[in-house]
């Protein structure tokens, strides 16, 4: 395969209050994002287990980003609060790791901000492009 | 017997290297030892044996076994079974020999294990008399000699000298290959070696370990022993013993579904483990106690029974200095056995 | 050498299980060398005096026991609790895993446990005795007449050498000084590590990971890894496994065990003393304890019985989890 043909698949866990609805928008609005893009729809940010994330990468992701409400705005009042911590934690130890750290991200997306999903994904991609395929948290099993 | 100087004993690894892959072990950041293969520059280790035993080269952690692929409503099934190489494996100690025979009569009688008869086939075993055994050793207690270990070839290392005694025809054809680096002897530097060692494995503080109160028939005398209680009432549950233990060869065959196709796989297991033998009417074994007396009810008496009389322990001593309580085979069978 | 003696120790529990106050002691019995030392329940004096021990090598912290034990038996049980093993013990009553009222907690002081690797390093093996009563530790092996004296200092175990408290922040009653809390270098490995370079950091934890042979005892010793079911052995949860297949399912496994202590750890070291492939697990539990630091404030698990750890809590203030490593970086 070539290397500018690559598309690295990406897995972005979308808060079903925010930004599953914001991708919706972006579709509405015509708005373009890579199309490996994978969605899948959780009830809050807070639902996403350290475990999602890791069995995502083994699973074939070369990203993974969680989408949520912006702080204050949590349809359940404090779970998106309490996914920052985690994915703080989790994102520094997957660095300490030696796992690059350009491979995960948490972004805080609106129903509103159609735009800003897009955007968010392009960008999310642009970058996960830049690093290539994921090689340290992979399960070759998966890969054949 | 043949030998060569110690100063030429890379020499003989680089002539045995070019015809084979040859492991060896080799001392690791954390200060224990573990086999490697050799190549340019790898040194052989002075620790007395491996932290892993040598089981792993015949009877891997994990293998895969087949695989399925599915395309419509096709299922393939794939044998993903390679040809085994031959290789060699320097430095194995008596202990660890011993226990090929002890996984032997599990893997190698009908229905025979392919997988572990191909490596068993194409492995040839270079064992190493041990001149500093440990306080944890106490392999004599099972009739092994550790100053005259089995294996396809035995060696002796002296402060100069490295004596080769091939004696099996692996052994022989593997000698022939080092035949111009190595020259003929006579068996003096090694038989004083021999009384050497044999003197150190007398003062060793577990030479009266005894199993003569083991064996078959067994079963019923010690089955109900209140002791198991109180020796396995610290017991973790862990599997560091059986994992590290050069005889233990439980395993469990498992799927994993790889979202492509399915790889079936077999892994140790642990008798230790709450799910052991599982089966869809429940667990036999419900207690931590259970599960601990029966590892060793089976070292020291299933086992004998069904194999005339040989013990599944060969006294390398790695559970003695690995268990996180430090509870083992030899408490176990003092306390048992010593009433 | 620990400054409290074997025979202080058996003269207390003897009198509280005379007098009624206790049932059983949990204590240090002597195996066949003097460093393998068991954890057992004692009933009687008789047993104590025969086989209780207390040396430099009484490593194993007695807390997680609690559980099973205050389930199992009638009565009251006397334990006894080294600085660090009351933080776990404290970090066990905040998540109600025993019965307070079923446990008489005694602490004793510690000067430091000896790692039984480091004196063979010294002492090579074969080691037929080993004396601390004194200032130094005589170590006689078979192979030379005298015994080795080796300097406690040198081979005390990691955990102790970087030891963060001698004070106890539990008890029923304390044996000897309190002690306090102390300054330490516990996380200075961890900042090197995170000096280093992601590939050099990679290879470093690939090289220690790769040891792993998953025997769970890390996990089965660790006093915060109180699940009854563990994810890792429960065949419905996908992610079940007895051995490693590969390198992905050794971080998995190291990762998650790490994170589901993170902010209840309290760096007893209980799961470094355990690994039989020498896996500086205590590095992984110090990262989370040195990120938790810094970005939401020193918290000590166990310090306090009964207060909220950090994952369980928040601020409206924050650090966003892209923003972590600029402020390490920026720290370093």
């Amino acid at each position: 395969m070539q290397v500018n043909e690559y598309k690295p698949l990406i897995v972005a866990f979308c808060c079903n209050w925010c930004s599953y609805a914001g991708a919706d928008l972006a579709g509405n609005n015509r708005l373009s994002y890579p199309a490996d893009v994978k969605i899948i729809r959780v009830p809050c940010s807070c639902r996403v287990n350290p475990m999602f994330i890791l069995r995502a990468f083994q699973r074939g992701a070369d990203g993974v980003i969680i989408c949520g409400c912006h702080p204050g705005d949590c349809h359940y009042t404090s779970g998106n609060y309490y996914a920052r911590r985690r994915m703080a934690l989790l994102f520094s130890m997957l660095d300490y790791l030696g796992i690059e750290r350009e491979r995960t991200r948490v972004e805080w997306v609106s129903a509103a901000e159609g735009a800003k999903f897009a955007a968010t994904m392009n960008d999310f991609a642009e970058k996960v492009t830049a690093l290539g395929e994921n090689k340290r948290l992979e399960d070759l099993r998966c890969k054949k | 017997m043949r030998k060569c100087s110690l100063d030429s004993l890379n020499l003989v690894f680089a002539e045995i290297a070019k015809s084979q892959k040859l492991y060896l072990p080799v001392d690791q950041t954390d200060g224990s030892a573990a086999f490697q293969k050799w190549e340019e520059g790898t040194v052989y280790s002075n620790v007395l044996n491996t932290a892993r035993s040598a089981k792993d080269f015949f009877f891997p952690q994990t293998e895969n076994l087949m695989e399925f692929k599915t395309s419509g409503k096709m299922i393939e099934v794939v044998d993903t079974r390679e040809e085994c190489e031959d290789f060699a494996i320097f430095g194995v100690r008596a202990c660890d020999a011993k226990s090929f025979e002890i996984l032997d009569r599990v893997f190698l009688v009908e229905p025979v294990d392919s997988f572990y008869a191909s490596r068993r086939a194409h492995g040839t075993i270079i064992t190493m008399a041990c001149s500093r055994p440990s306080e944890t050793c106490f392999c004599t207690a099972f009739d092994i000699d550790p100053a005259a270990p089995a294996g396809d070839i035995s060696v002796w290392k002296t402060e100069t000298e490295v004596f080769w005694q091939a004696n099996t025809e692996k052994g022989e054809a593997l000698m022939a290959n080092i035949v111009s680096l190595t020259e003929e002897c006579t068996t003096e530097a090694v038989d004083e070696q021999k009384a050497k060692i044999t003197a150190i494995m007398n003062k060793l503080p577990l030479a009266q370990v005894t199993t003569e109160a083991f064996g078959a028939g067994k079963t019923k005398e010690y089955f109900d022993d209140p002791k198991w209680d109180e020796l396995s009432e610290a017991c973790l549950g862990c599997g560091t013993c059986t994992f590290v233990c050069p005889t233990c060869q439980c395993y469990d065959i498992k799927e994993f579904n790889t979202g492509k196709g399915v790889v079936r796989y077999r892994c140790w297991d642990s008798c230790m483990y709450s799910d052991f033998t599982k089966m869809s009417a429940g667990q036999p074994r419900l207690t931590q106690k259970e599960r601990f007396r029966q590892r060793f009810m089976h070292k020291l008496v299933y086992y004998p029974e069904n194999n005339n009389g040989l013990f599944s322990c060969v006294g390398c001593g790695r559970c003695l200095s690995k268990c996180p309580i430090s509870m083992n085979i030899v408490k176990v069978m003092k306390a048992i056995g010593g009433k | 050498m620990q400054k409290i003696t074997r025979d202080q120790l058996i003269e207390k529990a003897a009198s509280l299980l005379n007098d009624g106050t206790v049932k059983v002691v949990l204590g240090w019995k002597k195996g066949e060398f003097d460093y393998d030392i068991t954890p057992a329940v004692f009933e009687t004096e008789e047993e104590l005096r025969k086989e209780f021990v207390w040396s430099d090598f009484c490593g194993a912290n007695f807390s997680k026991y609690l559980i099973s034990k205050t389930r199992k038996i009638e009565g009251k049980i006397l334990v006894f609790l080294k600085p660090c093993d009351t933080y776990s013990f404290n970090q066990l009553l905040t998540e109600h895993r025993f019965d307070r009222e079923k446990v008489y907690a005694v602490g004793i002081p510690c000067e430091g446990m000896a790692d039984i690797d480091k004196v063979k390093e010294i002492c090579g093996d074969g080691i037929a005795s080993i004396d601390c009563s004194g200032e130094k530790m005589a170590v006689t092996t078979i192979y030379e007449d005298a015994p080795v004296m080796v300097d406690c200092k040198d081979v005390l175990a990691e955990r102790c050498a970087v030891c963060k408290s001698k004070k106890h922040v539990a008890y029923d009653e304390l044996m000897g000084e309190e002690g306090e809390v102390l300054d330490c270098d516990r996380f200075d490995e961890v900042a090197k590590l995170e000096a280093m370079t992601p590939d050099e950091r990679f290879a470093f934890w690939q090289g220690e990971l790769s040891r792993c042979i998953r025997c769970n005892a890390c996990r089965d010793v660790c006093p915060a890894c109180t699940c009854e079911k563990c994810v890792f052995d429960n065949p419905d949860s996908g992610v079940e496994n007895k051995s490693p297949a590969n390198t992905f399912e050794e971080k998995m496994f190291h990762i998650i065990r790490a994170f589901h202590v993170a902010g209840r750890c309290t760096d007893c070291g209980e799961c470094s003393r355990v690994c039989p492939q020498h896996i500086p697990l205590h590095l992984l539990n110090r990262k989370f304890i040195k990120d938790i630091n810094t970005f939401y404030g020193d918290y000590q698990a166990g310090a306090e019985a009964g207060s909220r750890a950090p994952l369980v809590n928040y601020t409206t203030g924050d650090v966003e989890p892209g923003e972590v490593f600029d402020r390490r970086d920026s720290d370093a």
